[in-house]
């Protein structure tokens, strides 16, 4: 381990399943100098195929779990995803809505669960470090 | 032979709001027409917040309609509570809300110019915006405690008061912008990509703006003098001096295209200070709070009737909240029109006649509450071609080169 975890950048993909946007403007947050991720290599990625994270924001409403489904199963392995924000790990302040087919983890299997409604960027940068040495542990096991 | 292809842009996008999906028919490079379907992001807000156990409760839901404009939404909701239960604010309260509100819109507004500076390819830009805009996040959280739901608002008031003592921290942020203003002005307004970029690009005349009733930024873009807290001032706007803020208060005449909507943007911040320091001068002293009992107050709410109206202008325009209560433990009716809800027409007569790589940037020009993972596909005879948000993020990045280099 130790260095082992500054090998590869770990590029990251956002979707956003309903939220408000408050989770959203603060995984931005996370990653622009204040916080700034990037420098470890942490970064936004524009397509799921070239992400090794799923960061996932919002309650699911029923037009976007084939979208948050199609997305994951787009996503080359090995990969872990990280829920962002109360609303998509049980519903939140939505659990009662009639459109909702979420919390996250009913629709794909999630790794890390960041609590916080908004979660802090400080918060999301310790999920993603999380995410990471589960992937580190997978490409431990596969020797490489 | 002329072929039309159809490239839809959604229903995902990392930097803005509501999934949202655009389809845009394109001939050779240019946009023909455009088709906006809605409804990814519907969470029923409004059924959720008229089946709470009480008004408070919906309160925490309004808050969450918008996590970028937080403030506006509760504010819009205690304030038409306020008019159909005849609840009287004391006036602390009012300043409390305006600094709220504006706090609000500088965040959001640089928030804006970050993810504008992206789409256009200048990540550079992006960062020191949002480096730019911390410290207004910390003045959220030193003042509220939260640095994206403020939740300050209660009916009848606002929950947290400003003490004199934290008036010298707000001064030296605000101390912090002006002096940072300039360079923010310079950076974006005589940047010359930036002008190659955006000047001409996605115009709109002040007769459509005022056909299609387009609000907040996106009309005042056009030259429309409309602005909520000049128009129709409640809490402390109206003690303040103001004007609504259009172009020509740095071009010589109104254009109407993208280049007009940064223009209006970065100067509302500027306004935004103003008010801030205005309101710090003017606050007079007194309660925050109607009634700061909060079973009497549930109490006072659960005999009310009566409608009522809640108007803001929120950072992307008017934001009208509808109340009706009739002695009922919640809202009998709760209606929310957010303002990006009247400026996506605009996007038909934007985008007409565009070029693909322009999409990004006019989409985002009229700063959307959309979330979207802007894929497109575009139908090449049977075939599929998927463009994702990126190929069209990378054909942008492309015409700005090409504009710099070659300059067409
Ligand atoms: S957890 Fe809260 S702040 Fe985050 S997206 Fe959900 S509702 Fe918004």
């Amino acid at each position: 381990m130790g260095i082992n975890a500054f090998k590869r950048a770990l590029w990251a993909f956002h979707v956003n399943t309903g939220s408000c946007n408050g989770c959203d403007i603060e995984i931005i947050a996370a990653l622009t100098p204040r916080y700034d991720a990037e420098r470890f290599g942490i970064k936004l990625v524009g397509s799921p195929r070239h992400a090794d994270v799923l960061l996932v924001t919002g309650p699911v409403t029923r037009q976007m779990a084939p979208a948050l489904k199609r997305i994951y199963e787009q996503m080359a392995d090995p990969k872990a995803v990280i829920v962002v924000g109360n609303c998509g790990i049980s519903g939140g302040v939505f659990h009662e809505s009639y459109n909702l087919v979420g919390p996250v983890d009913n629709i794909i299997p999630v790794d890390v669960y960041v609590p916080g409604c908004a979660a802090r960027p400080e918060a999301i940068i310790y999920g993603v470090v999380k995410a990471w040495e589960k992937l580190e542990k997978v490409y431990g096991a596969e020797g490489g | 032979m002329s072929v039309v292809y159809e490239v839809p842009v959604g229903p995902v996008h990392p930097a803005l709001k509501e999934p949202v999906a655009v389809k845009c028919y394109i001939e050779g490079e240019e946009v023909v027409d455009v088709d906006v379907i809605l409804g990814q992001n519907h969470r029923g807000i409004e059924w959720i917040g008229m089946n709470r156990d009480n008004p408070v409760q919906s309160l925490r839901m309004a808050s969450r309609v918008c996590g970028i404009c937080t403030n506006v939404h509760p504010l819009s909701l205690v304030q038409a509570v306020e008019a159909a239960a005849d609840i009287e604010v004391p006036e602390r309260a009012d300043y409390i809300r305006a600094i709220m509100l504006e706090v609000d819109r500088i965040h959001s507004h640089l928030l804006w110019a970050g993810v504008a500076a992206h789409e256009l390819g200048f990540d550079t830009l992006l960062h020191y915006t949002w480096k730019f805009r911390e410290e207004v996040m910390d003045l959220a959280e030193y003042i509220s405690g939260n640095r994206v739901t403020f939740e300050m608002e209660m009916y009848g008031g606002v929950r947290r008061d400003i003490p004199p003592e934290k008036y010298p921290k707000i001064i030296k942020a605000m101390n912090y912008y002006e002096a940072k203003f300039e360079k923010l002005v310079e950076m974006f307004l005589n940047d010359k990509t930036i002008a190659l970029r955006t000047v001409g690009v996605g115009v709109l005349s002040r007769e459509e703006a005022l056909k299609l009733c387009l609000v907040g930024p996106t009309t005042r873009a056009r030259g429309v003098k409309k602005d909520v807290r000049v128009d129709l001032p409640t809490m402390a706007y109206a003690d303040l001096d103001i004007e609504p803020v259009t172009p020509d208060i740095y071009r010589d005449e109104v254009v109407g295209d993208v280049y007009d909507n940064i223009v209006v943007r970065l100067f509302e911040v500027k306004q935004s200070i103003d008010i801030i320091r205005q309101c710090l001068d003017q606050m007079p002293n007194g309660p925050i709070l109607a009634e700061e009992k909060l079973p009497k107050l549930l109490n006072m709410l659960k005999k009310a009737s009566g409608e009522g109206f809640g108007l803001t202008e929120a950072p992307r325009g008017e934001v009208v909240h509808y109340v009706k209560l009739k002695e009922m433990e919640t809202f009998y009716a709760w209606k929310i029109r957010a303002s990006t809800y009247n400026n996506i027409p605009a996007w038909e007569p934007m985008l007409i006649g565009a070029q693909i790589a322009d999409i990004p940037i006019i989409v985002a020009s009229i700063d959307p509450c959309l979330s979207c993972t802007n894929r497109a596909v575009v139908l090449d005879g049977g075939k599929e071609k998927v463009l994702s948000h990126e190929d069209l993020h990378r054909l942008s990045v492309q015409k700005t080169r090409r504009l710099i280099r070659y300059g067409k």
